[in-house]
């Protein structure tokens, strides 16, 4: 059951060859099984995953079924679930259980899946690794003594060893793309207001964007369908139609046009993922595409530039945080300003509070010209260069991440190392373009992403993009050996 | 660019963050290195370059002034730290 894909498991259902029951419980013993040692998830919610499966089977009964009815996913612990601890990854919402479901989670419920559990992930989603995370690192399952990338690292994670066929994820500036390379899945990150951000927990509003991870395009197509939509409680939502995702799968890519950026094959990229890249794009070619070189000039720039807008959003947006309504409080605080202060300083791990201290700089009187109006002034020539790039070419392809995954602790004491984890997916969030990562093979023997960007609203050429790879090759069905065996 | 210990200090401040001394030279090398990587933006000239604050470049989207909210302080209470009649409690701000 847990190879085969959300076509596969929907029709399965229907035709009553097992439950949703049936199916739940088999995806649950695979995280008993496997998730001591791997800690993709924070919360396994089993009660409530019974509960909604039983829901479900009487739904097919009644043949009231949708096609994601019945099919299991993980929620990122970054959305917001009514009754269920949403942590962020933080001692600070170690004790947090929101009163409310955010758009996405009410969205899900009501296409009939069910929810196995929250996945972990770095603190406040700010991390590469997945390290950063009060409730300990998440193990990548092709090699457990290395980091599944990260923000998104436990949803990834329990993606690749098949703990669940789906899950949500964020991705702010390659929080998706980086995690589903380094462990070998489908993820996709839309445009930037397609997937609604009410009740996730913000990092960076401006950058923030909800997307779905699996095992192939063809399964992120359903769940993607599900969770895109206009939603007035997100005032930066978009308001236009949704594109039928799995509908479009089997648009032709004969005449397609695909942008290399000389700058995301350059030094600083492992050969031998270069390699593997390479051929993923002969094989595009062998599929009838057409190849052409493209620069995005000032790409060496998305790095810095991200992270000041980053760091001053998150400044902001992480000031809610006081000890006084919700979240961690200090014991015994002297007065009103050491309740606040003591509060975020015990409850923020290292990296938030160096980023609120960098957002905080950048902001303060004085720096605010030369640091965030700079970066958003090179915001807008990154934005122009993928402009121009997209009046040549239908889509740009080229490595996810400069490197395969690393081990625990390699780039945990330099942040600069690991800020650059991110070089070639960090621009799109900028631009607020959509990109995914498909897994295109191995570099000894760890997974490679292709990075497939479209232009804005383009999820389903994407998706078309990667689904007809997928056709002829057999990398996304590739499975790590099973943990803790 | 390197930030002082007394920069870090004062940021910390401003950031709402009581910090450890014994963290403090570690954050300014970190912090510092971090700016030198921001600074690589001085590289180019963008005098003429309008700011972009959202991606779409969309304009705030406006709505009827209805009242919709409804009064959930059932809900939100039981989260608070400290509560007694309805008010979230914090330490004595007037003697």
């Amino acid at each position: 059951m847990h190879k085969a894909s959300v076509a596969e498991l929907s029709a399965a259902l229907k035709a009553r060859k097992f439950s949703s029951e049936e199916l739940v419980r088999a995806h649950l013993a695979r995280i008993h099984a496997q998730d001591s040692e791997l800690n993709s998830f924070i919360t396994v919610t089993e009660t409530e995953a019974l509960a909604a499966a039983s829901h479900a089977d009487r739904l097919i009964a009644a043949g009231e079924a949708g096609p994601l009815t019945g099919i299991p996913l993980a929620h990122k612990d970054i959305f917001c679930t009514r009754g269920v601890r949403t942590s962020c990854g933080s001692k600070m919402l170690d004790n947090f259980v929101p009163p409310y479901n955010a758009t996405v989670v009410e969205k899900i419920a009501d296409a009939g899946m069910v929810v196995l559990g929250k996945t972990n992930m770095d603190e406040f989603a700010m991390g590469s690794s997945n390290e950063n995370s009060y409730y300990g690192p998440v193990r990548n399952p092709w090699d457990t003594e290395r980091v599944p990338g990260g923000s998104s690292g436990g949803s990834a994670a329990a993606v690749a060893a098949r703990m669940t066929p789906l899950a949500t994820c964020t991705d702010t500036g390659g929080s998706i793309r980086q995690p589903a390379a380094l462990c070998g899945i489908t993820g996709l990150k839309p445009t930037y207001g397609r997937v609604s951000r009410y009740g996730m927990v913000a990092f960076a509003s401006s950058l923030d964007q909800g997307g779905v991870m699996g095992h192939s395009a063809e399964d992120t197509a359903y769940l993607l369908g599900a969770m895109a939509g206009f939603d007035p409680k997100d005032s930066t939502s978009v308001d236009r139609p949704v594109d039928d995702y799995v509908g479009g799968l089997n648009q032709s890519i004969e005449g397609l046009t695909i942008g290399l950026p000389r700058q995301h094959f350059g030094e600083g990229l492992d050969p031998e993922v270069g390699a593997v890249v390479e051929a993923a794009i002969r094989q595009y070619e062998k599929l009838g595409a057409k190849v052409k070189e493209i620069d995005l000039p000032n790409s060496p720039l998305s790095v810095p530039a991200y992270y000041v807008v980053a760091p001053a959003e998150c400044s902001s947006n992480l000031s809610r945080f006081d000890g006084v309504r919700y979240g961690y409080r200090a014991k015994h605080p002297k007065d009103l300003s050491d309740l606040y202060t003591r509060s975020r300083g015990e409850a923020f791990g290292e990296e938030v509070q160096r980023r609120i201290m960098v957002g905080t700089y950048a902001l303060s009187t004085g720096y605010y010209d030369a640091y965030y109006l700079k970066a958003q002034k090179i915001r807008r020539l990154i934005s122009d260069d993928f402009r121009q790039a997209f009046a040549e070419v239908d889509v740009i392809m080229g490595p996810t991440s400069p490197t395969t995954a690393f081990t625990l602790g390699e780039r945990i004491a330099d942040p600069i190392t690991m800020y650059l984890s991110d070089i070639y997916t960090i621009g799109v969030n900028l631009a607020g373009l959509t990109g995914m990562s498909i897994p295109a093979g191995f570099a000894k023997g760890l997974p490679v992403g292709l990075q497939i960007i479209g232009n804005y609203f383009e999820e389903a050429r994407i998706l078309s993009v990667a689904h007809r790879y997928q056709q002829v090759t057999d990398w996304h069905t590739q499975a790590p050996p099973d943990a803790g065996s | 660019m390197s930030l002082s210990e007394e920069e870090v200090r004062k940021i910390a401040h401003l950031g709402g963050l009581a910090i450890r001394d014994e963290n403090i030279p570690r954050y300014a090398q970190s912090l510092s290195s971090i700016l030198d990587l921001v600074n690589q933006m001085e590289a180019v000239d963008t005098a003429d370059i309008q700011p972009m604050a959202h991606p779409l470049d969309a304009i705030q989207r406006l709505r009827p002034d209805e009242v919709k909210e409804i009064d959930q302080r059932a809900k939100f209470q039981p989260l608070a730290p400290q509560v007694e009649n309805d008010l979230y409690l914090v330490p004595k701000v007037l003697e």
